[in-house]
């Protein structure tokens, strides 16, 4: 498959970019990888026309056609390149269901953690409680949702493992920056064997930075994000 | 085999209008439960627990909440007529995308247009006017964002209609004037019986939203 028939516009820190790389590897698709600035300013001529109501990562570019949002990005691939391994699940009850849990990701959890980096210490204990409540409702659903299985999805990396586990990198990056541990077994154990599967999965491995880089990176958000605010 | 669908549901509620839509679309029989939202049942608590929000769909004892969640289930399992999302993927992304702009922007912009006041109210005024805009565009000379027939993008949208007479009341603005083509659009939506019965009128709409903001004590 030549390389120009896929494209990705995103950024190598991005949860949501993370998400379609993952989907893509699924796949093995091969794809022109088009990174954006380092803190997403100025956003490049591309992105802008490629998305002109969000200009936000990632952009699927797919024989020049554009498609925008994360889940919706994963779920056309699913779609598109319909040959096993499926990402979706096969019945429309879990799909509902997976669906259902990656709203309610979408809502809380990365919201939450760029809170967290914006504010100071004192001030993080409501949001460090919001992503408590957080893992105790996943830890229900990967029970529910894995019927004993290895992950969300059963067997193998599915929907809803793809858009909880693309957190994991930032996730590292708030406890050791702020030294404050989050996903711990005395809180969620089923979910930390499963984060510990999910980055070591063949469909993962490398996609994820490395710890040390977001936090450097997070830190340059956090001028960033504080800057914003000021001008509010 | 018999299903059991139930509908959870709220009449003035946006959301479950979505739902509704979706059911009479595939003409499917189902029970519809009326909430209390200030004594809600054990039952909604139950099968919401995360959220305790309506609608909530129940199939066969199958909880399903979150509106476009369930109106894509009704739509993937009662999939032998009526298809309510396109086949093509491609149309099928650019469908959930303008719905889910429905949802991050309408419902949010237009409660800001009831509540705020002065300058905040100004702005989601023009906001929520920006947006109609664009939602025009897509539809661009179609009868429906779906095409020829009744769509995706048409149940998430039409049910903010039956707000627009509490928009423009409490904004005092006139929303036909800026978006007549979405205007035109929506009357074409309740033609169809599915949306008609789905539906509450824009009066009994406004209605309750002046008893609520009477009841917290706004002028």
């Amino acid at each position: 498959m030549a390389n120009s028939e896929l494209k990705l516009l995103g950024k190598w820190s991005s949860p949501y970019v993370i998400r379609v790389k993952i989907a893509l590897r699924i796949k093995s698709l091969e794809y022109e990888n088009l990174e954006e600035h380092e803190t997403f300013s100025p956003k490049s001529d591309l992105l802008l026309q490629s998305n002109p109501v969000y200009a936000k990562v990632p952009v699927l570019i797919h024989h020049g056609k554009p498609i925008c949002e994360s889940m919706l990005i994963v779920q056309y691939i699913d779609e598109t390149w319909s040959t096993t391994p499926s990402i979706l699940p096969s019945d429309a009850y879990d799909r509902a269901l997976a669906r259902f849990w990656v709203a309610y990701i979408d809502d809380k959890w990365f919201p939450t953690i760029e809170t967290i980096v914006t504010v100071d210490e004192e001030e993080r204990k409501p949001y460090y409680d919001i992503l408590d409540t957080v893992l105790e409702n996943m830890e229900d659903a990967f029970v529910k949702c894995s019927k004993g299985k290895a992950f969300f999805g059963g067997d193998k990396i599915g929907y809803l493992d793809i858009a909880f586990g693309s957190f994991l990198g930032w996730l590292s990056a708030i406890e050791q920056e702020y030294q404050r541990k989050v996903l711990v077994e005395s809180k969620a154990p089923a979910l930390v064997k499963w984060a510990e599967r999910f980055v070591a999965d063949p469909a993962v491995k490398g996609i994820i930075p490395e710890t040390d880089r977001v936090v450097k990176l997070s830190r340059a958000f956090r001028i960033k994000w504080r800057a914003e605010l000021g001008e509010k | 085999m018999a299903d059991e669908v139930v509908l959870l549901d709220f009449w003035a509620s946006p959301f479950g209008m979505r739902v509704r839509i979706a059911l009479a679309e595939k003409g499917i029989n189902y029970e519809y439960k009326e909430e209390d939202l200030r004594n809600k049942s054990p039952l909604l608590l139950q099968s919401n627990p995360v959220h305790k929000k309506i609608p909530v769909l129940i199939h066969n004892g199958k909880p399903i909440a979150e509106s476009l969640i369930a109106v894509q289930y009704i739509d993937e399992v009662w999939n032998d007529a009526s298809p309510l999302l396109p086949s093509d993927p491609y149309q099928r992304a650019q469908a959930r995308f303008w719905a889910d702009y429905v949802d991050k922007k309408i419902y949010e912009i237009g409660r800001n247009i009831i509540w705020k006041k002065n300058e905040e109210r100004e702005a989601a005024k023009k906001e929520f006017i920006d947006c109609l805009k664009l939602l025009e565009e897509q539809l661009g000379d179609k009868t429906y964002f779906g095409g020829d027939k009744l769509g995706y993008v048409d149940i998430a949208l039409v049910p903010f209609y039956t707000w627009f007479k509490g928009y423009e009341t409490l904004g005092n603005f006139n929303i036909e004037s800026e978006c007549p083509k979405l205007i035109a659009w929506a009357k074409r939506c309740l033609q169809k019986e599915s949306v008609s019965k789905s539906l509450h009128d824009q009066g009994q709409i406004y209605e309750f939203i002046v008893e609520i903001r009477k009841k917290l004590g706004i002028e």
